[in-house]
């Protein structure tokens, strides 16, 4: 799932103040899961907006609406109707919900509640890590099931750098080697001779290195 | 044409055992700094290392500071690491220093940008260590950029790589040693040694390979100022310094002397080891130690070839 979370709520407060009747847009999958723009999260905010406007006085309409998915026009159409009226919507999806609001509500002023951060894991109760980074040529069948580029802080490809210790990356006593746990699972599955190969220079033309990225599939359109 | 081969190796082809050091350049534009640490050791070494931005911090470009080094009469060994430069910037980078004379290239991975002072930097890593090896490889020998595409004139070096014999997971450590060999390195730098038994059953598996013999293994030997100096290079990321030689350290009255003391004896210990070609001596802070100890270690006079 997409991993964002929710921005320092100051922040998020400075850009909506100027408006009078703000819709709060919560999205109902991936952030919803991984707590952080849900209808709950959404109605969280819109509360604590009201009680900063009461606080300092001003005169504003909070309200709440989740579509099922923002980065959906179809869902985002459901709510149309709610949407209308606010001045400024405060889209609590990630970073592609927010801007397919903006794209559905284009004489609006639509901000973003939460910083979008990663596809990722919820590997346990409030915590989550990074696993893929969508480079568009995926090597997993190479690499035992484990991302080399989005668990090796250097995206290396033949194996760990000089920095790799005790199981643990350069960067970060927390964080794992991405290449720690390669190798001990290619050993598990008996391909630790695959590790030999040497892997060429990469075409990250696929990746977002590339520019904006679309997918065109002939085969599911009308 | 001009003499292709460096000095570094045609010293170590000739048989001899090898001595290099480092040149740090600047956090400032002072050519002069680069002059001195290179005056200081020319005739001394056989090359030094010029580092590239080494911990991540922003200095003086190694491919400037390897053309002070050479002005002064230091061969340098330029280092190109993977860390800043796209593979754009890394082959342009290299045709311009084998143009300025450059003849020794390390190619390494470069420290993450999060321990320098740039850590909000985006990180590169375009190609990663092995891979540019293979790719200079292959545009020396077939005069191709990692595009395919044709040079006339290829950049020429005399490539090298480094290994940590101390690094997890050790197995995998071995088979990117071969990595690096079998992708046309021809000499390889090891990290700092200080652990002599671990250094020893490396070294044997090593020479298990063959290793040794497809490429010139020189052992690396940090020399420590202080007590602080010893402490702070043990939390190096892949460092193995074993307790006893820090507690030497605190307990030595002159602590310059036991740092030097310590680094002859690891210096003598090293010569005995069967597949070991040269040294690499890395004085953090502390330059003119070298060729103090390059004289007491009995390096010298350099043979000159
Ligand atoms: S190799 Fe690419 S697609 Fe596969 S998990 Fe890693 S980043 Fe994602
Ligand atoms: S320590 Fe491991 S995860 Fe970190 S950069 Fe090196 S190989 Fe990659």
């Amino acid at each position: 799932m997409i991993v964002a979370e929710q921005k320092d709520f100051n922040d998020i407060l400075r850009s909506v103040e100027a408006f009078q009747r703000v819709a709060v847009a919560g999205c109902g999958v991936c952030v919803t899961v991984c707590m952080s723009g849900g209808e709950k999260e959404a109605v969280g905010i819109a509360n604590l907006l009201r009680l900063a406007a009461k606080e300092s006085g001003r005169d504003a309409v909070y309200s709440v609406a989740t579509p099922f998915r923002q980065c959906d026009m179809e869902f985002l159409d459901e709510h149309e109707a709610e949407l209308e009226d606010a001045d400024c919507i405060l889209s609590m999806a990630c970073g592609a919900g927010v801007q397919f609001m903006t794209e559905k509500f284009p004489d609006k002023v639509v901000v973003p509640g939460l910083n979008t951060m990663f596809i990722g894991v919820n590997r346990e109760l409030g915590y989550w890590t990074e696993m893929c980074q969508g480079c568009g040529n995926c090597v997993l069948e190479k690499t035992g099931g484990i991302c080399p580029v989005a668990r090796c802080s250097k995206s290396h490809f033949n194996g760990p750098c000089g920095g790799s210790g005790d199981g643990k990356c350069e960067i970060d006593k927390e964080i794992e080697c991405g290449w720690q746990l390669i190798y001990e699972r290619m050993k598990r599955i008996n391909q630790l001779d695959k590790l030999t190969e040497l892997e060429d220079v990469r075409d990250w033309s696929t990746s977002r290195d590339g520019g904006p990225r679309t997918l065109r599939r002939e085969d599911v359109q009308l | 044409m001009t003499d292709i081969k460096s000095n570094l190796q045609k010293i170590l082809d000739a048989g001899h055992f090898s001595v290099t050091s480092e040149i740090g350049p600047p956090m400032s534009a002072n050519a002069d700094f680069v002059r001195h640490l290179a005056k200081d050791i020319v005739v001394m070494v056989d090359a030094a290392n010029v580092t590239d931005c080494q911990a991540a911090v922003v200095r003086m470009s190694s491919v400037a500071a390897s053309l002070l080094a050479l002005q002064e009469g230091v061969e340098p060994i330029l280092q190109m690491t993977c860390r800043d430069r796209n593979r754009i910037a890394i082959q342009s980078d290299l045709l311009g220093a084998s143009a300025l004379g450059i003849k020794n290239l390390l190619i390494l991975s470069g420290d993450h940008q999060s321990v320098g002072n740039h850590p909000q930097s985006k990180n590169v890593f375009d190609v990663d260590s092995i891979q540019l090896l293979k790719a200079m490889n292959d545009h020396m020998e077939h005069g191709v950029f990692i595009s395919g595409s044709k040079s006339k004139m290829p950049a020429q070096f005399f490539l090298g790589a480094t290994t940590n014999p101390f690094a997890d997971p050790e197995e995998i450590q071995l088979i990117r040693l071969e990595k690096k060999i079998n992708a046309g390195a021809k000499f390889v730098q090891t990290q700092a040694i200080y652990n002599i038994d671990r250094f020893n059953e490396w070294m044997e598996k090593v020479r298990k390979r063959g290793l040794h013999e497809r490429a010139y293994m020189l052992a690396g030997i940090v020399v420590n100022k202080s007590q602080k100096s010893i402490e702070i290079t043990a939390t190096v990321p892949g460092m193995d310094i074993p307790d006893i030689l820090i507690e030497r350290m605190r307990n030595a009255e002159d602590k310059q002397a036991e740092g030097l003391a310590i680094a002859l004896e690891l210096i003598s210990e090293i010569r005995k080891v069967e597949g070991i070609s040269g040294l690499h001596i890395m004085a953090i802070g502390w330059d003119e130690i070298v060729p103090v100890i390059l004289d007491k270690a009995g390096f010298l006079p350099r043979p000159v070839i």
